[in-house]
């Protein structure tokens, strides 16, 4: 349903050779899955996500989602940043910043966008915050905002780019099984980018490792845990850790050639 | 700005005293330095009389005229530019060239193509205020995190949606600060280019009284114009205190943490 066919993505610099930022990345991604991507930092996660989102045109390769390329931004499919704070917009509420994902949708009344954004709003655990600004939040529930605002749209799709990278520790773990919750009242695909590992092990159905710059997939693995997972059983699953174990290993290996 | 709190109300008041006793020191000296309280009995029945209401309608119609002028001009300017940097990079040398060019150098060109009437007024208030309001502007257009575009963009909103749900209010703080700073820009220019040529306005009317030396007049003319100043910013202020209560308490928050 996704698939990223020898994805490649050049920059050229104002002076000298055009940096290769990824080299030719493949992948397919089923849907309903929850599936990472990991690789280590500055490997162009990001750029392969903002390729994927048609916000930036790959210099060669292609996306595909349900068979047609990706040459804009595709309908049913949301980028979810790591930086809610700029992408959340200050001057609205949360009401009205869920509600943004269902403005430009035809057909439906203010009155209609509303409930359904105050039901999305309860669904990220904000009930209450309705009125409140985002920077009247702390940063996990600026980032449930964003996840509410994301998913009102019941996109097929959801990219995740690093989204739980800034918060600390056991906000990151809060947010970890409510995304996981989210995703499996609501079927969603996800593709899930992040440089923790063990996050991507815990989250996902399947974890592709890329390589250091210039970035390819380099192993497929499958997580074969059991769900719904749970942050102490599944963490000491053997699976779990063995896993965990191979990834650290094949990153180490790429974080030493690079 | 915070409103005066106790201790500067007192500051102004002893200046007022101070100004009172300096000018009672000798009659020479109240000639052209009258006392405070003559001047504000002054002022007091100048509008009164309805002698300055005139004047003052006809500065703040110029006043008006030329402000809205340059804020519609110059946010629209400002905004086509910090949208579109090709066209910005062309204008730049130019922009750079004249925006630091003292503005009532104007007055003369303007004599010469508007003639000395109203238009000539209206037209050297709003070069003079345009210039902030547009690199305000730009700045803020361009200072727009690539983040919350490309938030835009995956929520495939159209050109204009994204002009006007995300650019615009995103913008805006750093226009209001630009549409701040021409507000005293505005009633200087309607000032100099009444005192310059004209027939009324309370540019006019405070050097005329200086030159017919009806001093206390002068005096009570140029405090209606602080006042008026005053007044304007504090209007301003509260416009923007309600508009953009969001931005006051993002940067509060900003400050704290």
């Amino acid at each position: 349903m996704l698939e990223v066919r020898e994805l490649r993505k050049e920059f050229q610099p104002l002076s000298g050779q055009p940096v290769v930022a990824l080299g030719s990345v493949s992948f397919r991604v089923e849907s309903g899955q929850f599936v990472s991507i990991v690789g280590p930092s500055g490997c162009g996660k990001s750029t392969l996500l903002q390729c994927i989102a048609g916000l930036s045109r790959p210099s060669a390769g292609r996306v595909l989602l349900h068979g047609r390329e990706v040459t804009g931004p595709p309908e049913g499919l949301i980028l979810l940043f790591q930086e809610y704070n700029k992408s959340l917009m200050a001057w609205r509420s949360v009401l009205r910043n869920v509600r943004f994902g269902l403005e430009n949708r035809a057909g439906m009344s203010r009155v209609e966008m509303d409930a359904e954004a105050r039901r999305y709003i309860e669904l990220v655990g904000l009930k209450g915050f309705e009125a409140h600004y985002p920077w009247e939040l702390s940063g996990g529930m600026q980032q449930r905002v964003a996840i509410a605002r994301a998913l009102v749209r019941r996109p097929e799709v959801m990219l995740m780019d690093e989204p739980f990278g800034s918060l600390d520790a056991l906000t990151r773990i809060e947010l970890e099984d409510a995304l996981l919750r989210l995703w499996e009242s609501l079927r969603a695909t996800i593709l899930f980018v992040t440089h923790d590992i063990e996050e991507a092990v815990y989250l996902s159905d399947r974890a592709y490792v890329l390589s250091c710059r210039p970035a390819q997939v380099i192993e497929e693995i499958e997580v074969k845990l059991e769900r719904p997972r749970n942050q102490l059983t599944t963490r000491e699953d053997p699976r779990f850790i063995q896993a965990r174990r191979h990834i650290f290993e094949l990153i180490s290996k790429e974080m030493a050639k690079g | 700005m915070a409103r005066f709190p106790g201790k500067g109300l007192a500051v102004l008041l002893g200046c007022l005293v101070l100004w009172e006793v300096l000018a009672r020191q000798s009659g020479a000296l109240a000639l052209y330095f009258p006392p405070a309280s003559q001047v504000l009995a002054t002022l007091a029945a100048i509008l009164g009389n309805g002698e300055l209401l005139d004047h003052i309608a006809a500065s703040l119609l110029r006043f008006a005229e030329g402000y809205a002028l340059a804020a519609a001009l110059a946010v629209s300017a400002g905004l086509c530019f910090g949208l579109w940097r090709p066209l910005y990079a062309l204008f730049e040398p130019l922009i750079e060239l004249l925006r630091p060019m003292p503005s009532p150098a104007t007055i003369p060109i303007a004599i010469l193509f508007l003639g000395i009437g109203d238009q000539m007024k209206v037209a050297v208030t709003v070069y003079a205020c345009f210039w902030p309001i547009l690199l305000n502007t730009i700045d803020g257009v361009r200072a727009i995190d690539p983040v919350l575009m490309n938030t835009a963009a995956t929520f495939r909103l159209g050109p204009w949606e994204r002009f006007r749900k995300v650019v615009l209010p995103a913008a805006s703080p750093q226009i209001v600060t630009g549409l701040r700073v021409s507000l005293a820009i505005a009633l200087i220019l309607v000032t100099t280019s009444e005192m310059v040529v004209s027939n009324d306005g309370l540019g006019f009317y405070i050097l005329d009284r200086q030159r017919s030396f009806q001093i206390p007049e002068m005096y009570a003319a140029i405090v209606a114009l602080a006042m008026i100043g005053y007044g304007l910013n504090r209007l301003f202020l509260t416009l923007d205190g309600w508009a953009m209560a969001w931005h006051k308490g993002l940067t509060r928050k900003e400050e704290i943490l």
